[in-house]
């Protein structure tokens, strides 16, 4: 382990009963850095964030946190670690400003530095109004902040953030990316969860992609989207003879071979930088005076990650491909819809 | 800073959240203060009337005491079953605090419901006829006793708590338990005219001695009929519940911490 290595897993392995939840997880995360851990459900993105934070033991493998092995040295490990679970766990009895408070207490600070610690945090997460309120009464936006604001009391140099924006509206979602960006800039190491590959894209410096309990892909997110096939152009003819040129003008202008749907008179082509082939190809139409009827850029969605990766669709277990068999780089048709 | 002075001072954090929790909650302290003295006033005058009137009333009361402490090791239950469905168990683990301050914090923050409980109680008992005969420090004795028989009980209800697979079988396991338990004893009635296993089994039991201790303590009879105690532990009684209160504690604080390391949340 070198110094500048904040947390990692090496090869572990958790099964309850015969489900094999995690089956040989290895996971690096520099100094500093954010790594989006992206999955389905099930994928075993909760019981890797439960091993890292000493809430569960693996059946067999190591983790380390800020140089602290998680196994051998659990309370060294929870000093330098704080967790926002997947459930947002606030005492509903409690204030805003007592639950912050008890968690500085309990990490060991004095009255006076707790106290002083929840009101900034209060103030951060704009729930300054609501701090002498009980958490009962809070929306669920508000828990998920408190939540998260509990995590970042003691200042820990790791964070780890399971599903952070799932049930927040798009203005909670974006405050919370506002966050991990700030954490970043104080130098704090980020661990998050996601179902989102927007989300890792938007926050991420690596993402590793885990799927019944493997680590199937990683890499920064461009690299990852490279291999899911980057974005996919798609242009709709406004006439069926125009479908021609439209193919071939796609041909030109994209990254792969173009996909035509005769009967919708549309026309697919995976791109690398979308803004730019779209501008290009309908430059070229407009030159030859072709109009078309519609124009729409597509990101690689999870759905198009999972199929590229493990050739099934996210979440669906018709395994129509094998694992082996996809390669990076190409997009299955059959994915959308 | 050391290992017991941490242990204490995050215990006190979580006493401190627990009587929170209990203050802005009070619908089940209510619950569990109206049904003790319920018990008095059935057993007072419902059973009281036959079973010696005046004189039982204040034979029982020392019973009641001890039921009604055994009682509130369900709250124990309840409120560790409770925190540990609600992930906040899993919340304080994640925490460097000491190990043994979740538990720790919940019996201390229930020896403090007991201590209300047993004040309420106490004027009830006075009410209905109840005296306090001894010596202040017998009474004092009497109630340190009770307070630690109800530790002893909380501890237990601790290691329930963290065994039961939700809520809801907690609520009812951390109950059920304790009917025999209490009945089969001379809480209510001498052990005297059980029939042979209950009678042996009454006559060991730490709730018995527990509030024969009581009714020495406060000079009130230790047998209805107001013989004197024919059996080795009632003979014994303080030091018999004592030691019995101190058994519990020692077999059920490692019991509650091995599981508590080990629960998973639910
Ligand atoms: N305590 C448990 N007992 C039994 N099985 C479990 C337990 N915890 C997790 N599992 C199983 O392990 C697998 C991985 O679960 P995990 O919670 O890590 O997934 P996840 O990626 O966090 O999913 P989600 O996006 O739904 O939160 C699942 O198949 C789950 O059913
Ligand atoms: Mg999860």
């Amino acid at each position: 382990m070198t110094a500048s290595i904040a947390v990692s897993t090496e090869a572990l392995v958790k099964t309850f009963g015969t489900n094999r939840a995690l089956d040989g997880v290895d996971l690096e995360i520099r100094s500093g850095r954010v790594l989006g851990l992206l999955g389905p459900n099930g994928a075993g993105k909760t019981t890797t964030v439960r091993i890292l934070t000493t809430l569960l033991r693996p059946d067999s493998g190591r983790a380390f946190v800020a140089g602290n092995d998680v196994l051998a040295d659990p309370h060294a490990a929870r000093h330098a670690i704080g967790l926002s679970g997947q459930y947002a766990a606030v005492d509903e009895n409690l204030t805003g400003y007592e639950n912050l408070y008890m968690v500085g207490r309990l990490y060991g600070m004095s009255r006076a530095d707790a106290s002083r610690r929840a009101r900034q945090l209060l103030d951060r997460f704009r729930l300054q109004e609501a701090a002498e309120r009980p958490s009962k009464g809070y929306s669920g936006g508000m828990r998920r902040r408190l939540d998260l604001a509990g995590a970042l009391v003691a200042a820990p140099p790791v964070v780890v953030l399971d599903e952070p924006t799932t049930g927040l509206d798009p203005r909670g979602r974006m405050e919370t990316w506002e966050v991990v960006g700030e954490l970043v800039d104080d130098g704090t190491t980020v661990l998050l969860t996601t179902q989102y590959l927007e989300e890792a894209d938007a926050l991420a410096d690596s993402i590793a992609v885990i799927d019944q309990g493997r680590v199937i892909a990683r890499g920064t997110s461009d690299e990852l989207k490279a291999q899911v096939g980057g974005e996919r152009l798609e242009l709709v003819a406004q006439e069926p003879e125009d479908l021609a040129v439209v193919t071939q003008v796609l041909d030109e202008v994209g990254s792969g071979s173009p996909h035509t749907e005769e009967r919708a008179r549309r026309v697919q082509v995976p791109v690398e930088v979308g803004p730019k082939a779209l501008m290009e190809a309908l430059r070229r139409l407009d030159a030859q005076g072709i109009e078309v009827y519609d124009v729409a850029l597509h990101r690689p969605t999870l759905d198009d990650a999972f199929l590229s990766l493990t050739g099934r669709a996210a979440g669906r277990a018709d395994g129509a491909a094998e694992r082996d068999e996809v390669g990076g780089g190409h997009i299955e048709q059959g994915a959308r819809g | 800073m050391s290992v017991i002075t941490a242990g204490a001072r995050d215990s006190g954090v979580v006493a401190w959240r627990n009587l929170l929790n209990i203050k802005r909650n009070p619908d089940w302290l209510l619950a569990g203060t109206v049904q003790p003295i319920m018990f008095v006033l059935l057993f007072a005058y419902v059973f009281g009337g036959s079973l010696g009137g005046a004189q039982y009333r204040e034979f029982l009361i020392g019973g009641i005491f001890v039921q009604t402490v055994a009682f509130n090791s369900s709250f124990t239950v309840i409120g560790l079953a409770n925190d540990l469905q609600k992930g906040i168990v899993d919340r304080f683990r994640a925490l460097p605090m000491s190990r043994v301050a979740v538990l720790l914090g919940r019996t201390t923050s229930d020896l403090a419901v007991a201590v209300l409980t047993v004040a309420i109680m106490s004027v009830c008992g006075l009410l209905v006829g109840w005296r306090i005969r001894g010596s202040v420090t017998d009474a004092l004795l009497a109630y340190a006793v009770l307070l630690l028989f109800s530790f002893a009980m909380s501890w237990v209800g601790a290691f329930i708590g963290l065994i039961s697979r939700s809520v809801e079988v907690a609520q009812s396991a951390g109950l059920l338990w304790l009917f025999p338990v209490t009945f089969i004893s001379s809480a209510f009635v001498s052990a005297e005219n059980m029939p042979g296993p209950l009678r042996a089994f009454a006559t060991w039991n730490p709730i018995t001695v527990t509030a024969d201790s009581l009714r020495m303590l406060f000079g009130n009879p230790v047998r209805v009929d107001r013989l004197p105690p024919d059996a080795w532990p009632a003979q014994h009684a303080v030091p018999y519940a004592v030691g019995s209160a101190l058994l519990i504690i020692a077999v059920f604080v490692p019991l509650a911490v091995a599981r508590y390391r080990r629960v998973a949340s639910r």
